[in-house]
C-alpha cells in the first residue's frame, strides 16, 4: 500500500516536472522570438507599440490573479499602474544636467516652486525609485485590501470601494500642480543611467527589459497559482465561508495576494510609462481601469496566458482599429466584450482548453470515445477493457 | 472542568425580536454520538451556527473543551477542533478530491506557511487513507463537480475528519442520498464516532434509528423539547403533538429530492 502511493507519487512527479519543463520551454521560445525576430518584423512605431501592450499584459497578469482566481473583481487597478508610472517618472524628472539653469524639473519653476518637495528628494535615487515602483503600489493596495477584507465587504461593494479610490487619487494628482504637474502629469523625459531615452538603442533595451519583466511575472503567478496557496484562492473565490470553516482565514490570503496584484500593476505602469514618455492621472480613469478587466475576460480568466492574450489582441486591434475607422473604435471594444461574454463566457483560451483537444482530433481525424470521466478511471472498466478489448 | 466537551449555557439567539434559540441548554460528553431532531424551524442549524461561529449568540455561552468561544471567529473555532458539514454539500467543485482534502488536513494553515512549505509525506498518506475510505480513490484527481451528490456528501465528510476535529457538526448527512448510500454512510458515522464527538442533524428517522446508539434531541422552537433514547423520545407524546403540528402546517421538504417518500411529514410511523 506504502510502496504504492510512493510509485504512484514518483510517477506524478515525474510527468509534472515534464509539463513544467515542456512548458519554460516554450515561454522561454517566445520570449526569445519576440526579443530576437519581432524587432525585424515590426516597424519601429509597431515594435514601441509591442513593448507598451507587453507591459500592459503584466497589469493583466495582476487582475487574473485576484479577479480570475480568487474572484476578487477590482475596478481600481489604473491606480496602481498610475502610482507605479509617477514614481518612475519622478526619477526620470530629476535627470538634470548639472549645467541647466534651475536644479528643478521644468514644471516647477513653471508654478514658482524653488525647492524640490522633500518627497520627491529621495527619488534621485533609482534603487529607492526601483522599491518604490514595487512597494508604494503594493503597500497601498495591502492596506486598502486589509480594511476591506478584515471588515468582510465583498462582491459588488468591493468593486465600488476600488472605483471610489480611483476617484479620490485622480482628483488629488489633478489637482496637485505644483507637486506633480496636475492635469498635464509628467513628460518631456530625457535620460536615464545617463541614456538618451529616444535613442532606438535604448529603446530596444526598455522593450527587453519589458519583456524580461513579463516573464518573471508569468512565472510568479504559476508559482502563485499552482500550488496549495493556489488551490486556497480558488477555495476562497468558490465559497469563502467553507474556507472559514476549515480553519483558514482567507482576510490575509486576500491582502497578500491583492498586494502581489497591486505591485505587478506598479511595475507595470513604470513600463509602460517608460515606453510612452508620459504618465498623467488620466491612466486613473475609471475607463482604463474597467479595459484592463476586459482585456482578462475576453483572453480567459483564471488562465494566466488568456490575460497576456487579452491585453495584446484588445489593445493590438485597438490600435489598429483606431487608426483606419477612429470614430467607431469604443463601439467595436464593447461589441467585442458582448460577444465573449455571450459567446465564450471563458475567454479565448478557455474555450481553447475545452474544445481545442476536439478540434485537433477532429483535424486529424482520431476517433475518441467520450465517456463519463468516471468510467476512464473505473479501475474496473480498466480491466476489462485491457483483459476484454473494447 | 466537568468533562463534557461541550457544554452550552442558556443561550438566546434573537434576529430583530425572532427568536432563533430560546434559553436553550445543551451539553455532549466527550466520545458520545448526538442526534438532535426536530421540526421545521426548530433552530437546528442556528444551534450549529452559535457553536461554529457563523452567529454570536445574543446571550448565554457556549464552552468548547473549556473555552467560551465568544471572542474567536470562525476560523479559530475550526482550528480549536471543531469541524461542520454543511446541509447541501459544500466542497470545492472546481478542485479534485485530492485538492478538497488536501486543503482541509493541511496543518499550519496560515498565509506562509500554505505558500511556501510542501505537505509532508505523512499527510499525502492520510489523504490516500480518506479516499480509500470515502470510496473516491479512482476519482481522486478529476473536478469535484463531476462527483455525483452522495459522492459529494461523503467528500465532504472526508474534508472533516482530514481537519481532525474532535467535535463533528453534521447537517442532514443523508439529504438526497439512495437508501444504500444512506445505510453507508451511517456505518461511516458510527465507527467515526468511534474516535470522535459527533452532532448530527437529521430529519430521517430511519436514519436517527440506524445510528442513534445514545441519547437523541428533540429541539421545538429554539428550545429542548426532550432528550432521551430513540425509542423513549419517539413515543413522547410533547414529541408527537410537535410533529403532528409541523406537518398540519404541510412544510415541503426541500432537503430531500431523490426520497420517494420524504419521512420527515410521518416521522414517527415506523413499521417495527
Amino acid at each position: 500500500m506504502a510502496v504504492d502511493i510512493a510509485v504512484e507519487r514518483t510517477r506524478i512527479d515525474g510527468s509534472k516536472r515534464r509539463s513544467l519543463m515542456v512548458e519554460a520551454g516554450i515561454v522561454l521560445a517566445v520570449a526569445l522570438f519576440l526579443i530576437l525576430i519581432v524587432p525585424l518584423l515590426l516597424s519601429d512605431f509597431r515594435l514601441n507599440l509591442m513593448g507598451r501592450f507587453l507591459a500592459l499584459a503584466i497589469v493583466a497578469l495582476g487582475i487574473d490573479l485576484i479577479w480570475g482566481f480568487t474572484g476578487l473583481l477590482s475596478l481600481g487597478h489604473g491606480v496602481f499602474f498610475t502610482l507605479g508610472g509617477y514614481a518612475l517618472a519622478m526619477h526620470l524628472k530629476l535627470q538634470i544636467p548639472p549645467t541647466a539653469s534651475s536644479q528643478l524639473p521644468e514644471f516647477m519653476s513653471l508654478y514658482g516652486v524653488t525647492e524640490l518637495p522633500w518627497f520627491w528628494q529621495p527619488f534621485y535615487s533609482f534603487p529607492f525609485t526601483a522599491l518604490a515602483v514595487l512597494f508604494l503600489p503594493g503597500i497601498l493596495a495591502g492596506l486598502l485590501g486589509y480594511v476591506i477584507f478584515r471588515n468582510r465587504i465583498r462582491g459588488v461593494y468591493f468593486s465600488i470601494l476600488t472605483q471610489a479610490a480611483t476617484i479620490i487619487f485622480f482628483n488629488f494628482f489633478n489637482g496637485q500642480q505644483k507637486l506633480f504637474n496636475g492635469t498635464n502629469g509628467l513628460t518631456d523625459f530625457r535620460t536615464l543611467f545617463g541614456l538618451e531615452v529616444n535613442a532606438p538603442g535604448t529603446k530596444y533595451g526598455f522593450y527587453v527589459v519589458t519583456i524580461l519583466t513579463l516573464v518573471v511575472a508569468y512565472a510568479l503567478c504559476r508559482w502563485l497559482t499552482s500550488g496549495r496557496f493556489g488551490r486556497l484562492l480558488m477555495a476562497i473565490r468558490d465559497d469563502e465561508s467553507r474556507v472559514r470553516f476549515t480553519g483558514y482565514d482567507p482576510t490575509g490570503f486576500k491582502v497578500l495576494v491583492f498586494a502581489i496584484s497591486g505591485a505587478l500593476a506598479g511595475i507595470a505602469g513604470a513600463l509602460f510609462t517608460l515606453q510612452t514618455g508620459i504618465i498623467s492621472p488620466n491612466s486613473m480613469n475609471i475607463a482604463f481601469s474597467i479595459e484592463m478587466v476586459i482585456w482578462v475576460a475576453i483572453g480567459g480568466r483564471a488562465t494566466l496566458i488568456g490575460a497576456i492574450l487579452g491585453a495584446l489582441v484588445v489593445n493590438f486591434a485597438k490600435s489598429l482599429l483606431s487608426e483606419r475607422f477612429p470614430d467607431i473604435w469604443l463601439f467595436f471594444q464593447g461589441g467585442l466584450f458582448l460577444l465573449v461574454v455571450m459567446f465564450l463566457p471563458d475567454g479565448i483560451i478557455g474555450w481553447l482548453r475545452q474544445n481545442g483537444k476536439n478540434w485537433f482530433r477532429q483535424i486529424t481525424g482520431s476517433r475518441q470515445i467520450a465517456t463519463y470521466p468516471s468510467l476512464e478511471e473505473d479501475p474496473e472498466v480498466e480491466y476489462e477493457r485491457k483483459n476484454i478489448g473494447d | 472542568m466537568s468533562g463534557k466537551i461541550l457544554e452550552i449555557d442558556d443561550i438566546t439567539v434573537s434576529f430583530g425580536g425572532f427568536k432563533a434559540l430560546n434559553h436553550l441548554n445543551f451539553s455532549l460528553e466527550p466520545g458520545e454520538l448526538r442526534v438532535i431532531i426536530g421540526p421545521n424551524g426548530a433552530g437546528k442549524t442556528t444551534f450549529l451556527d452559535i457553536i461554529t461561529g457563523k452567529t454570536k449568540p445574543t446571550e448565554g455561552t457556549v464552552i468548547f473543551k473549556g473555552k467560551n468561544l465568544r471572542p474567536y471567529s470562525e476560523h479559530q473555532i475550526a482550528r480549536m477542533g471543531i469541524g461542520r458539514k454543511f446541509q447541501t454539500p459544500r466542497v470545492y467543485l472546481n478542485l479534485s478530491p485530492r485538492e478538497n482534502l488536501q486543503l482541509a488536513c493541511n496543518r499550519t494553515k496560515d498565509v506562509l506557511p500554505t505558500l511556501f512549505k510542501s505537505p509532508p509525506t505523512a499527510e499525502r498518506r492520510t489523504i490516500s487513507g480518506l479516499l480509500e475510505t470515502i470510496g473516491l480513490s479512482h476519482k481522486a484527481d478529476m473536478k469535484a463537480n463531476l462527483l455525483s451528490h452522495g459522492e459529494k456528501q461523503w467528500l465532504e465528510i472526508g474534508m472533516l475528519v482530514a481537519q481532525s476535529p474532535d467535535l463533528l457538526l453534521v447537517d442532514e448527512p443523508v439529504a438526497g442520498l439512495t437508501d444504500e448510500e444512506t445505510e453507508r454512510t451511517g456505518e461511516l458515522l458510527t465507527s467515526l464516532a468511534e474516535s470522535h464527538s459527533i452532532i448530527v442533524i437529521e430529519h430521517d428517522m430511519e436514519f436517527v434509528r440506524q445510528i442513534a446508539q445514545g441519547q437523541v434531541t428533540v429541539l421545538h422552537q429554539g428550545s429542548v423539547l426532550c432528550e432521551g433514547a430513540f425509542d423513549q423520545v419517539q413515543s413522547d407524546p410533547r414529541v408527537i403533538e410537535v410533529y403532528l403540528g409541523s406537518s398540519e402546517e404541510s412544510e415541503p421538504d426541500h432537503h430531500a429530492p431523490a426520497k420517494a417518500a420524504p419521512p420527515v411529514d410521518t416521522p414517527l410511523a415506523i413499521p417495527d
